[in-house]
C-alpha cells in the first residue's frame, strides 16, 4: 500500500514538474548522425524482412510482434 | 482509501502524459522515402520448393500523403515429409496483392491497408489500421494497430481421370483479428530500443483440410492408421519483443533481439537473434544468428494411442516440440544508374539463410517397416534442412 502511495505521489510530482517545463530531449536532433546512418535501421529493407517473416511464420509455431503488417495464408 | 490512490495515480499518469505530449515541441514527422524492389525469392527444403517475386513499391504524393503496393507470389512444388505419408506431390500458387497509405498530419501517421491472399484451395483478405505518434522530442514513437482478416477454406480432390478440382461439399471459413502496440525509444545517440506487443486472436476452422493425425492400430499392417485432425475454433496468442541496435565507433552495427510467444493452445516458444552489419565503401555486409525453441501444443501427438483418443488431436510439426536455427549472410552493394537520371540512388542485394530445424517428438512416419523391426513410434525423430535465397534491386527515386 505504501508503495503505491510513493508512486502516485511520485507520478503526481512528476506531473506537476512536466507541466511547468518541456522535457528536454537527450539526444538532440544535430546528435543523430549515428542514429540516421542506413546501417542502424530495424528494417533496411521491408521487401527483405516481410518474406523471411513470412518464411519463419510458416514453420514455427509462434507469430506477431515483428512489426509488420502480414496477411493470412494457407502455407501453414 | 485505496481508489482514491488508485484514482490519484492514474489521474497522475495522465498528466504525465498530457503535460509529455504538450511539452513536446512541434516539429513534424517524416514519411519514408520513394523506391522500388523487385525481388525473386526461393525457399528449399524438406522436400518442398517454393519460389517467385515480390515487387515493392512506395511512392509519396506531397509531404503528408504516402501510397505503398506490393505484388507477391508463392510457386509451391510440394513433396514434404506429410505429403509423401499420405497425399500426392502437388504444384501449386498463392498470389498476394497489398495497398496501403500513410496519411501525416504534424507528428502523426495514420496508416490503413489491404492485403489479399488467393490460392486454389485459400483466400485471405485481411485489412488493418495503425497510428503512430513521435514524442519527447522526437525520442519516443508510440504505435498502435489493429489488423482484421476474414479467410475462406477450399479441399482440392484429385478425380479419376487426374484432374484437381475444388470438392464442391467443403467450404470453412475463419477470421482473424490482432492487436499490437509497439514503443520505439532512442536511448542514446548510438543506440535505439523497440518494443512490440501483439495479440492475436483466431477463430474458424483452423487446421488444414488435408492434414491427418495417425493412430496406433496394432490391425493394419504398418501398425497406425490415419484420421482427419481436429483443433479447437478459437486460438489466441501473445507475443511481446524487444530489438535493440548499437552503433559502434568504427561505423559498424549490432543488434540483438529477442521475443516470447505463448498462446491458448499450450505452445510457448522464445527466440532470440544476433546481428552485424558492416559497411564498405558501397558495400554493405550483414550476418545474423538465430534460435528459436518451442513446446508442444497440448492436443499435439506424432503418435495418437487409439482411434479417437481426445476431442482435440493434431500432428502439425509446426506444432511440435522443435528447436530452430538459422544462419543468414547477405550483400548490398550500391551502384549509380548513369541512363536513369530520375533514380537517386541504387542497390543490388542478395541474402542467403539456412535454416535447420530439429524436432523432438516428430517422427519420419515413412520409415515404419515392421518386417524390418523399425515400429510405428520408432522411427528416427524428423529433422529439416532448409536454403532460403534472396536476390533483389532496389531504387530510390
Amino acid at each position: 500500500m505504501d508503495t503505491i502511495k510513493r508512486l502516485a505521489c511520485a507520478l503526481t510530482l512528476l506531473a506537476a514538474v512536466t507541466g511547468c517545463s518541456p522535457i528536454q530531449p537527450w539526444v538532440k536532433p544535430y546528435e543523430r548522425e549515428n542514429l540516421a546512418d542506413v546501417i542502424m535501421a530495424f528494417d533496411r529493407d521491408p521487401v527483405s524482412s516481410s518474406y523471411l517473416d513470412h518464411v519463419f511464420e510458416a514453420r514455427e509455431g509462434a507469430r506477431g510482434a515483428t512489426g509488420s503488417a502480414g496477411g493470412g495464408c494457407g502455407c501453414n | 482509501m485505496q481508489l482514491m490512490v488508485k484514482r490519484l495515480a492514474v489521474t497522475a499518469v495522465l498528466l504525465v502524459a498530457v503535460g509529455v505530449m504538450h511539452s513536446s515541441p512541434t516539429h513534424a514527422g517524416v514519411l519514408g522515402e520513394d523506391r522500388a524492389d523487385a525481388m525473386y525469392h526461393r525457399y528449399s527444403g524438406g522436400g518442398v520448393t517454393i519460389d517467385g517475386p515480390s515487387v515493392l513499391v512506395r511512392k509519396k504524393f506531397g509531404e503528408k500523403f504516402a501510397a505503398t503496393a506490393n505484388y507477391y507470389v508463392d510457386m509451391v512444388s510440394s513433396a514434404s515429409i506429410d505429403v509423401l505419408l499420405n497425399a500426392s506431390p502437388y504444384s501449386e500458387r498463392r498470389e498476394q496483392k497489398s495497398v496501403s497509405a500513410e496519411y501525416l498530419r504534424g507528428k502523426s501517421t495514420y496508416s490503413l491497408g489491404y492485403i489479399n491472399s488467393e490460392e486454389s484451395d485459400y483466400k485471405a483478405d485481411t485489412s488493418f489500421f495503425s497510428i503512430s505518434q513521435d514524442m519527447f522530442g522526437d525520442l519516443t514513437t508510440v504505435s498502435i494497430g489493429y489488423k482484421r482478416g476474414w479467410n475462406d477454406i477450399f479441399r482440392n480432390v484429385k478425380q479419376a481421370d487426374g484432374t484437381i478440382i475444388r470438392d464442391p461439399g467443403f467450404t470453412q471459413q475463419s477470421d482473424v483479428r490482432a492487436y499490437s502496440v509497439g514503443v520505439t525509444q532512442v536511448l542514446t545517440r548510438s543506440m535505439i530500443l523497440s518494443i512490440n506487443y501483439e495479440v492475436d486472436t483466431d477463430q474458424g476452422f483452423l487446421n488444414s483440410p488435408y492434414r491427418t493425425i495417425r493412430y496406433a492400430d496394432p490391425g493394419s499392417g504398418r501398425g497406425f492408421s490415419f484420421d482427419p485432425e481436429i483443433y479447437p475454433a478459437t486460438h489466441t496468442s501473445n507475443a511481446v519483443s524487444g530489438r535493440l541496435k548499437y552503433f559502434l565507433p568504427y561505423r559498424a552495427a549490432l543488434e540483438g533481439s529477442y521475443r516470447f510467444y505463448s498462446d491458448t493452445w499450450g505452445v510457448q516458444a522464445n527466440d532470440i537473434e544476433v546481428g552485424y552489419t558492416q559497411p564498405i565503401r558501397q558495400w554493405i555486409f550483414d550476418g545474423s544468428l538465430r534460435f528459436y525453441k518451442q513446446d508442444a501444443a497440448d492436443f499435439y501427438s506424432d503418435l495418437f494411442p487409439r482411434r479417437n483418443f481426445s476431442n482435440f488431436m493434431a500432428r502439425d510439426k509446426e506444432l511440435a516440440t522443435f528447436t530452430s536455427y538459422s544462419a543468414q549472410v547477405g550483400a548490398s552493394y550500391e551502384f549509380k544508374m548513369a541512363r536513369l537520371p530520375w533514380v537517386q540512388k541504387s542497390t543490388a542485394n542478395v541474402r542467403y539463410t539456412h535454416l535447420f530445424i530439429d524436432y523432438d517428438d516428430f517422427r519420419d512416419a515413412t520409415q515404419t517397416n515392421v518386417a524390418g523391426g523399425v515400429l510405428a513410434g520408432q522411427e528416427s525423430l524428423y529433422q529439416l534442412n532448409a536454403n532460403v535465397l534472396q536476390a533483389y534491386l532496389s531504387i530510390w527515386f
